[in-house]
């Protein structure tokens, strides 16, 4: 499989805090990728750079062959193709969820609200929210505010999804229903990298782990082989920490 | 609260108070009548021990003047209608120049900086000039050049003295509401290809003039009250007409007249700001 996007050396410090220390990674077309580790390690800030939210310092980010990191590029053609859900939603809370969702096609891709109503009542449909496409984000679950933010990406056809921890801030009976939504994503091919505290689920379906650790992935392989033989013993350490 | 009522009123009947409830009815009658009590002695000493006063009888003569207050008041009402139409005129031109100012001052594109120095000299410049002070040099100033009708008005002048003065203050209030909006949401609307010009648009805005509306309501109040300083260069509105009746008639029972028409505008109009302001910072809780 082709490699979708690619990072190498990449460098980012909020000050003298240096969260990214050489992050090299592929990901590869319809792959899943988690990254897992501590809090503080990082993942949160590579995610966002990796949709260009934070530029980085140093190093190189290709998007099919493309740089994407050069300095002064404009961003937002690249966000329109890699699409990221934050942990804590950020829906837009004076807007119906349907309008949360076509805020970004229409202003950015310039489609009408009836040639989206199609598509956009189809995506609410698949992900079991279709009584709820009126109602605002105060009057839905975090698990249905959580389901609309990634219909709100999704809307926007993007190539690659991000997600950040997107089932942590959420009870715990309502995680299922958000993790279901990430199964079918993989089922249909998208290419995706989570931030995640759900080991299980990133044994069950990640084509590929990541351990991150102080700004550097420390360890990365197949769940299987991360899991059960880790070779590093940071790694065990933060295993036994969490499983 | 909910569940109380959930499990106790299945059948229908009122559900019993708790002791709970029973308790605090209790605190609440005694705190009740205390209140009133305090309230009225107060009420009580001031109607005996005022018109105690050696020049009782002069004052009421001059200010609570029956006769006077009867063949003024329909006057004072027809000039207050002047200024709920200055009002009504310079309110809105306020809102939108505030919110223009706001936006110059939020600007980050280096290319509109010039816009930005703007924005913050406007500011500080007329937040920092008494109001009556801006209305002179402007209402004396500008028609002192010798201007041709129409363009010689107070009205025009006037307002414009108004419109300086408020705007400044609306567009802090709105600046304040922008910065309120937490990053995350811009981050989102960034992610999703929103230009900054649309995420201030449809995402930043709207929330942030929600948030401000009840200390915008507070500056309206405010110019309402203000309104009554153009008739320092010339519009005969209801602090000037009193003006006029306190000399016809020898009395300043127009005056107070003039402030009960007030008052009948600025406390409801207070009263729902508040109320706005309280339902906002519970919703936030
Ligand atoms: N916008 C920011 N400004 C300054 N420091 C930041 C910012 N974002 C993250 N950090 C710092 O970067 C480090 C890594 O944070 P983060 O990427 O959120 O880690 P993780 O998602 O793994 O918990 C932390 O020390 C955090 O304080
Ligand atoms: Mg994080």
């Amino acid at each position: 499989m082709s490699v979708k996007l690619s990072l190498s050396g990449v460098r980012k410090s909020f000050g003298a805090n240096e969260v990214c220390r050489g992050i090299d990674l592929d990901v590869a077309e319809g792959e899943m990728v988690c990254l897992i580790g501590a809090s503080g390690s990082g993942k949160s800030t590579l995610l966002r750079c990796m949709n260009l939210l934070e530029p980085i310092d140093d190093g190189t980010i290709h998007l099919d062959g493309v740089d994407i990191s050069e300095p002064g590029l404009d961003p937002q053609p690249v966000r329109q193709k890699i699409g990221i859900v934050f942990q804590s939603y950020n829906l837009f809370p004076h807007m119906t969820a349907t309008e949360n969702v076509m805020l970004a096609p229409r202003r950015v891709r310039g489609l009408s609200r009836d040639a989206l109503r199609p598509r956009v009542t189809e995506l609410f449909t698949r992900f079991g929210l279709k009584e709820r496409m009126e109602h605002y984000p105060d009057q839905l679950s975090g698990g249905q505010q959580q389901r609309v933010a990634i219909i709100r990406a999704l809307a926007m056809e993007p190539e690659i999804m991000l997600f950040d921890e997107i089932t942590s801030a959420l009870d715990p009976e309502l995680v299922g229903e958000v993790l279901d939504v990430l199964r079918d994503l993989h089922r249909q091919g998208m290419t995706m990298v989570l931030a995640t505290h759900e080991m299980g689920f990133a044994r069950e379906l990640a084509d590929k782990v990541c351990f991150l650790d102080a700004g550097r992935i420390l360890e990365q392989g197949p769940p299987d082989t991360l899991f059960t033989a880790p070779q590093e013993e940071r790694t065990k350490a933060f295993l036994a920490r969490v499983i | 609260m909910a569940d109380t009522s959930l499990d106790k009123g299945a059948g229908g009947a009122p559900p019993a108070p708790t002791r709970r409830e029973v308790y605090e009815a209790g605190v609440r009658k005694r705190a009740n009548r205390i209140a009133l009590i305090s309230t009225a002695s107060v009420v009580l000493a001031l109607v005996v021990l005022i018109p105690l006063a050696p020049g009782w009888e002069d004052v009421k003569r001059a200010f609570f003047n029956g006769r006077v207050f009867a063949a003024t008041f329909p006057g004072l009402l027809e000039a207050f209608l002047l200024n709920v139409m200055i009002f009504a005129w310079s309110a809105p031109l306020i809102a939108l120049t505030g919110l223009a100012i706001a936006l110059c001052r939020d600007t980050r594109s280096p290319a509109l900086f010039p816009l930005k120095l703007f924005g913050i000299a406007y500011t500080d410049i007329f937040r920092g000039l008494p109001v009556v002070l801006v209305i002179y040099i402007i209402g004396f100033g500008i028609p002192g050049l010798g201007l041709p009708r129409p363009w010689n008005s107070p009205y025009i002048w006037g307002t414009l003295a108004l419109v300086l003065v408020y705007s400044a203050y609306v567009a802090e209030v709105i600046r304040s509401g922008i910065d309120s909006i937490h990053q995350s949401q811009r981050s989102a609307a960034a992610s999703l290809g929103l230009s900054e010009r649309d995420t201030m648009r449809y995402v930043v805005l709207p929330q942030a003039i929600r948030n401000v509306v009840p200390a915008n309501m507070n500056l309206f109040i405010a110019l309402q009250k203000d309104v009554a300083l153009l008739s320092f260069i010339g519009p005969v509105e209801i602090f000037r007409q009193a003006g006029v009746y306190k000399s016809l008639y020898a009395n300043f029972t127009p005056y107070v007249g003039a402030a009960l028409i007030f008052l009948a505008l600025t406390i409801p109009a207070t009263r729902y700001a508040d109320y706005l302001m309280n339902k906002q910072n519970l919703a936030r809780r």
